[in-house]
């Protein structure tokens, strides 16, 4: 699989110096490349998903895995293979097809929160089904990517479900509008009547540019929009009433 | 705190590249080496935001050989652990970074940093204390004024050596993103601290201003897709520094052509190969850390396979390129996995600008000459470490063929990885910190 990324977008099955040792087996033994690069994939945005309780995340490191999440999307798009994935059903997968999620952290309000299903790992499946692979090692890795509970997520909004692709470059978009939202700046919008000389110290400090961009009501469970000043409880009763919700944990 | 003192050996001339130990020490995980302008004090900064500085012995009569040891000369707690309440994040207390001021009196001055914070630390010896106050007894206790029946003038006495340090300043509330480096402006009146994002320049005897020169936060933050990595101001132009980011570009900038230097004045950057890229070429290309040549002429960049070295004039390719573990590049899926792919490596040069040294796994690290292209892999490790031991060479097998005494690439351990070293200013010592080790290394003198 190592050989397979190096040598980087050619769609090469694998490569019979190096690693076949010659035999029809070994041949098999290689997945193909559409399956690796699924593979990377999933694995990226597990990696996007999996939250440090107490610390904030590495900034540069979720940036460069976004990155690499946008190539292969980009390349798929430019296959075809993102056509095939998003002309797929998106329903919603059942609980019972996920995978236990210990990678992801979790808390007690999340658990008490309705269980979101994203999308994305319907499409993983369905892209699954359509390849003649033993798909039995992506199954599992397809399914961990999916992520019932989710610790203080950016919850993302499908706006338009017809539009997949865009929905998921939005969606990819709005891990960093997570990070956005963790910054003090927009925090001071989110919460009135929190004394905001801490944050006007901030922004005189360092001169920044205050956010006003808040975006979607999020799954930040103890803010609230402040542009349509929702409650807790109206972000909570939006976040339920959405047909199709990825959530892309970021930051805890 | 478990120390070794391992006095060196004069003698036995066995070329340039034998190294042996001089001291060894264990503590947390160490997060970040540093010599100071003289190379008499080392401090180290580890995960437990303490600060450990070395001094180096001088040579005395009744002690010849002790020259080159580095004994604890004071250690403090410099950052605490802190909690955001408003994004429920604890603030992490592991020291970054380390940086020395010129020393302008018989204190010593250095600036450490985490996430958030950066200090300004004083560490000034007494070696003297009064005696013989009017107001208090020798022990402190306050005199009734009644019973002063005379005075009389305090006078100095000699005490054993104290050495304390206090925190000066605080630089705090600044970066909305974690800081990952600081660096001190050869006006030494200003330094500058860089986040994720920004970059802002500060007075260090100003503590509630700072001005932002840099700020690569786009206005929709969907639109991000590169962080700054490092930051370094110039030796001896106090308007130039540059700073490093995560595609793998170096800027230039000049503070006198903006307030805001989100224009650069140069733009350094290597086209990429065509014949080698792969879903992580990004990522590899990322560089971790960027420093200038004592001279000044060149900077050094270290990406994750690679080390190289730039001269300042020319901005579409380095003038020099060094493979540091070219072996790990058909294993980039696997180290993506493992999240090393993210590891970030520091470098160094030396004092005559002439060898650069950089870190790797399995505690190797390694030293490349520029002038004569050697280049040596040594390891840092108790084993090989015996007192007076001369270090052995080190070398990973490439081929399929491993000859005696070679270590295969699988047979590496991932997890002891040499992320932070230093070097003398003007002697070849070298401090490199293998995890929760500090490892000294001197040159053999003849």
């Amino acid at each position: 699989m190592d050989t397979m990324f190096m040598r980087g977008l050619k769609r090469k099955c694998f490569d019979g110096e190096e690693d076949i040792e010659g035999t029809l087996a070994g041949i098999k033994a290689i997945p193909s490349y559409n399956l690796q690069r699924q593979s990377l994939l999933d694995m990226s945005l597990v990696k996007l998903q999996l939250c440090h309780m107490l610390v904030e995340p590495n900034l540069c490191r979720s940036v460069l895995i976004a990155n690499t999440v946008r190539q292969i999307q980009e390349e798929m798009t430019q296959d075809g293979t993102w056509q095939m994935i998003n002309t797929q059903s998106t329903g919603q997968a059942s609980l019972d097809r996920l995978v236990s999620t210990d990678i992801l952290c979790r808390s007690s309000r999340d658990q008490a929160e309705g269980k979101h299903v994203p999308a994305y790992s319907t499409f993983n499946k369905d892209f699954e089904s359509d390849q003649a692979q033993d798909s039995s090692e992506t199954m599992s890795t397809a399914s961990s990517v999916q992520a019932p509970r989710n610790l203080q997520s950016n919850v993302w909004e499908m706006e338009n479900p017809q539009e997949n692709k865009g929905n998921f470059q939005k969606s990819l978009d709005q891990i960093f509008e997570t990070l956005e939202n963790k910054s003090p700046n927009s925090v001071e919008d989110l919460f009135s009547e929190v004394d905001n000389s801490y944050y006007d110290l901030d922004t005189m400090l360092t001169g920044m540019m205050s956010n006003t961009k808040m975006g979607h009501c999020d799954s930040l469970e103890t803010f609230s929009s402040p542009t349509n000043t929702a409650s807790n409880s109206n972000c909570k009763s939006d976040l339920n009433d959405l047909d199709h919700i990825v959530e892309i944990l970021v930051e805890s | 705190m478990d120390i070794e003192l391992l006095l060196p050996t004069p003698g036995g001339a066995q070329g340039r590249d034998c190294w042996f130990i001089s001291v060894l020490f264990t503590a947390d995980i160490i997060s970040t080496v540093e010599f100071n302008y003289t190379g008499d004090l080392l401090a180290t900064g580890d995960k437990g935001g303490r600060v450990v500085i070395f001094q180096r012995e001088q040579e005395t009569k009744s002690r010849p050989l002790s020259r080159g040891e580095y004994n604890v000369y004071s250690t403090f707690q410099s950052h605490e652990p802190e909690f955001d309440y408003l994004k429920s994040l604890e603030i992490e207390e592991k020291i970054n970074k380390i940086r020395w001021l010129p020393q302008q009196n018989a204190a010593h001055f250095l600036l450490s940093t985490n996430d958030k914070t950066i200090k300004l630390w004083k560490i000034s010896e007494r070696d003297k204390r009064a005696e013989g106050y009017n107001l208090k007894d020798e022990d402190g206790r306050l005199r009734e004024p009644f019973r002063v029946t005379e005075l009389r003038v305090p006078t100095l006495k000699p005490m054993d050596l104290m050495v304390e340090a206090s925190p000066r300043r605080t630089f705090a509330n600044a970066h909305t993103y974690h800081i990952n480096s600081i660096s001190v402006n050869s006006d030494y009146a200003t330094y500058l601290s860089a986040d994720d994002l920004r970059i802002n320049l500060w007075h260090l005897e100003v503590t509630n201003r700072s001005f932002n020169i840099v700020d690569i936060k786009p206005a929709n933050m969907e639109e991000l897709t590169e962080v700054i990595t490092a930051a370094e101001f110039h030796p001896h132009h106090c308007n130039v520094f540059v700073y490093s980011s995560s595609k793998g570009t170096i800027r230039l900038c000049d503070m006198r052509s903006s307030a805001l230097c989100d224009q650069h004045s140069k733009f350094f950057e290597e086209p990429e190969d065509p014949s080698s890229r792969s879903f992580f070429s990004e990522i590899i290309s990322s560089i971790s850390d960027v420093k200038f040549s004592h001279s000044g002429r060149y900077m050094m960049t270290r990406d994750y396979l690679s080390v190289k070295v730039w001269d300042l004039n020319m901005e579409n390719r380095p003038v020099e390129t060094y493979q540091v573990h070219e072996y790990l590049r058909s294993k980039l899926c696997s180290l993506y996995e493992n999240d090393c792919i993210f590891d970030k490596f520091e470098c160094c040069w030396n004092g005559t600008d002439s060898t650069i040294m950089t870190g790797s796994y399995n505690n190797f690290f390694r030293t490349f000459e520029r002038e004569t292209h050697r280049d040596i892999t040594l390891e840092a490790s108790r084993e090989s470490s015996k007192p007076r031991a001369i270090l052995k060479p080190r070398k990973v097998c490439t081929t399929g063929k491993r000859k005696k005494d070679e270590i295969t690439v699988d047979s590496l351990d991932f997890n002891k990885k040499i992320l932070h070293t230093a070097w003398h200013p003007m002697e070849n010592i070298i401090a490199v910190a293998a995890t929760n080790n500090l490892y000294l290394f001197q040159e053999k003198v003849n």
